[in-house]
């Protein structure tokens, strides 16, 4: 005789083995990280430049390099996306031209990063003439980033429920007042969610950069979007691979740095959200 | 048919609206009188909802929407008026009570201040007595900043009453406006309308048939998209014309 209850205690037991799955990678990583980098972490290592081809000192240019080119894909790549987004959700119709345009960016989502940096160094390096810059590598994450917030944005502005655009309406508002007013406001968590992913993911990439921005070794900061900049992934991937003899907890200090950063920023987006949706009342 | 005096509101003549390839109302002729409530029954399906929402033209943000004939707001056709100041001119009340996510001042503020800017102190004055003219002042007055969401839902309901007059409409749509509500918080909201047609002209769709009964005027009787019977109320109640109307309003169907 079948049991639904043993059924139902197995299901349960492959779905939290499911989850343990995800959990326990991530905590390995994070405690390998901070276990061999910790001991790296220095005010010095902070906040002073790399020095005797980079196996002694800090890794402060990375740092500022990183923060400069993701402020920068997120400043390009927030009000481009949010417009699109809100354009998909509120205003095009459902045709053929749409759907093609949504299933553009769907897939977009899905090209390789190091596609993204040919086509930023021929684009902005190379025919803009920004040449290896922030500028370039900033465009060329916000590029990168686009979909991903163009498709949470989109997600968050269509879960505003339909009956509050209709009482809008029916008031009297405009489209427009409809959307600045009640649409955007109680679509903002959603969209805080897109952009801390982006954020993510701009701050970790290294092939984007890497035709587009990173400099090898460069000892002073950036003085203007124009100059290229240090940036810690590829930082890391210099220490790792290209420069023999860089210890070990150098290289684990600059992963620790680079999480912590990531971590940082989404915290402050979380805590944004975490703001909007206690406003959230529905 | 009520002939043609200075006291009519809207015009409708040989109304045909589709959805898609549904014909949900056909040919439908129908006066609306200054300050006079306007029951609709009918049953479900037999398109009270989209007669309603005709008038405001709210269908029209459904896609595969095709609408003939003529409606006219003081004999002007309403596709000539600009969209918002029908809707602020043409008001509507849903089925559920739909407050905005916003507290109970910003709700009744929200439509004054999408059609133009006016100082705190004139809104707040604005927003008091709209409050009052839906018996809702007294209640809410201490708690005006808190979330529209905290009332109950005849509070919510007399709300968004509110917030529907403080555009300074001249009709009031109401859409099945008491369907969640229990009997008491009903009748504080049917007293509204029965006070408020003094000011305005009220369009009632109610499913409930003894409600018509008791506000409406006139009534009248829907069934598949057809304007079956129009009539005043105690006659539509007492001797009506056409026997689907007897059978609907002795409950026989839908």
């Amino acid at each position: 005789m079948r049991n639904p209850y043993r059924a139902q205690r197995i299901a349960f037991f492959f779905l939290f083995l499911a989850t343990l799955l995800i959990v326990v990678p991530v905590g390995l990583i994070v405690v390998i990280i901070v276990q061999k980098g910790l001991p790296a972490i220095s005010w010095q290592f902070l906040s002073d430049i790399p020095r005797h081809g980079m196996r002694v000192g800090g890794i402060f240019p990375a740092i500022v390099g990183t923060i400069y080119l993701v402020t920068g894909a997120i400043i390009f790549a927030l009000p481009i996306g949010l417009l699109a987004a809100i354009y998909l959700s509120e205003y095009s119709k459902d045709n053929f031209l749409t759907r093609i345009i949504r299933l553009a960016i769907v897939n977009l989502a899905g090209v390789p990063s190091v596609v993204y940096g040919l086509f930023g160094l021929a684009l902005f390096v190379v025919f803009l003439k920004f040449g290896a810059s922030i500028l370039s590598g900033s465009l060329t994450l916000g590029i990168m980033i686009l979909p991903i917030i163009i498709t949470t944005s989109r997600e968050a502005l269509e879960s505003v429920p339909q009956s509050f655009r209709e009482v809008s309406l029916s008031l009297g508002a405009s489209k427009w007042q409809t959307i600045r007013h009640i649409v955007l406001p109680n679509a903002i968590p959603g969209i805080l969610t897109g952009t801390i992913l982006g954020i993510g993911r701009a701050a970790g990439e290294t092939a984007p950069i890497l035709f587009t921005v990173a400099a090898f070794y460069l000892p002073q900061l950036p003085d203007s979007i124009f100059d290229q900049a240090m940036a810690l992934p590829y930082h890391l991937y210099v220490i790792s691979t290209q420069v023999p003899n860089v210890d070990e907890k150098i290289r684990y200090g600059t992963a620790l740095v680079l999480l912590a950063l990531v971590l940082f920023m989404n915290l402050v987006a979380i805590i944004i959200r975490y703001k909007f949706r206690k406003r959230k009342k529905w | 048919m009520v002939t043609i005096g200075v006291g009519v509101k809207f015009e409708i003549h040989d109304l045909n609206i589709w959805f898609g390839s549904a014909h949900a109302i056909r040919h439908v002729n129908i006066e609306i009188q200054t300050n006079e409530i306007l029951s609709v029954i009918g049953p479900a399906n037999s398109g009270k909802t989209t007669f309603l929402r005709t008038l405001n033209r709210l269908n029209e943000l459904y896609a595969n929407y095709n609408i003939t004939g003529e409606v006219e707001l003081e004999r002007e056709d309403i596709r000539s008026i600009e969209i918002g100041e029908l809707r602020r001119k043409v008001g509507m009340v849903f089925a559920l009570p739909l407050p905005l996510p916003l507290s109970i001042f910003d709700n009744v503020a929200y439509g004054i201040k999408m059609h133009d800017r006016r100082g705190k102190k004139e809104l707040e004055e604005k927003v008091e007595e709209t409050l009052r003219q839906a018996y809702l002042w007294e209640e809410v007055k201490d708690r005006l900043s808190e979330s529209a969401f905290k009332l109950s839902g005849g509070q919510q309901q007399r709300l968004c009453i509110a917030r529907t007059l403080a555009v300074g409409p001249e009709v009031i749509l109401f859409d099945e406006p008491c369907s969640g509500l229990d009997p008491i918080s009903t009748a504080k909201v049917e007293d509204a309308m029965v006070k408020l047609k003094e000011k305005f002209t009220i369009v009632l769709v109610t499913n409930n048939v003894k409600q018509a009964a008791r506000v409406g005027d006139k009534t009248a009787f829907f069934l598949n998209g057809e304007l079956v019977e129009l009539d005043k109320t105690d006659r539509i109640f007492t001797a009506p014309q056409d026997k689907r109307t007897d059978g609907y309003i002795r409950g026989k169907f839908g």
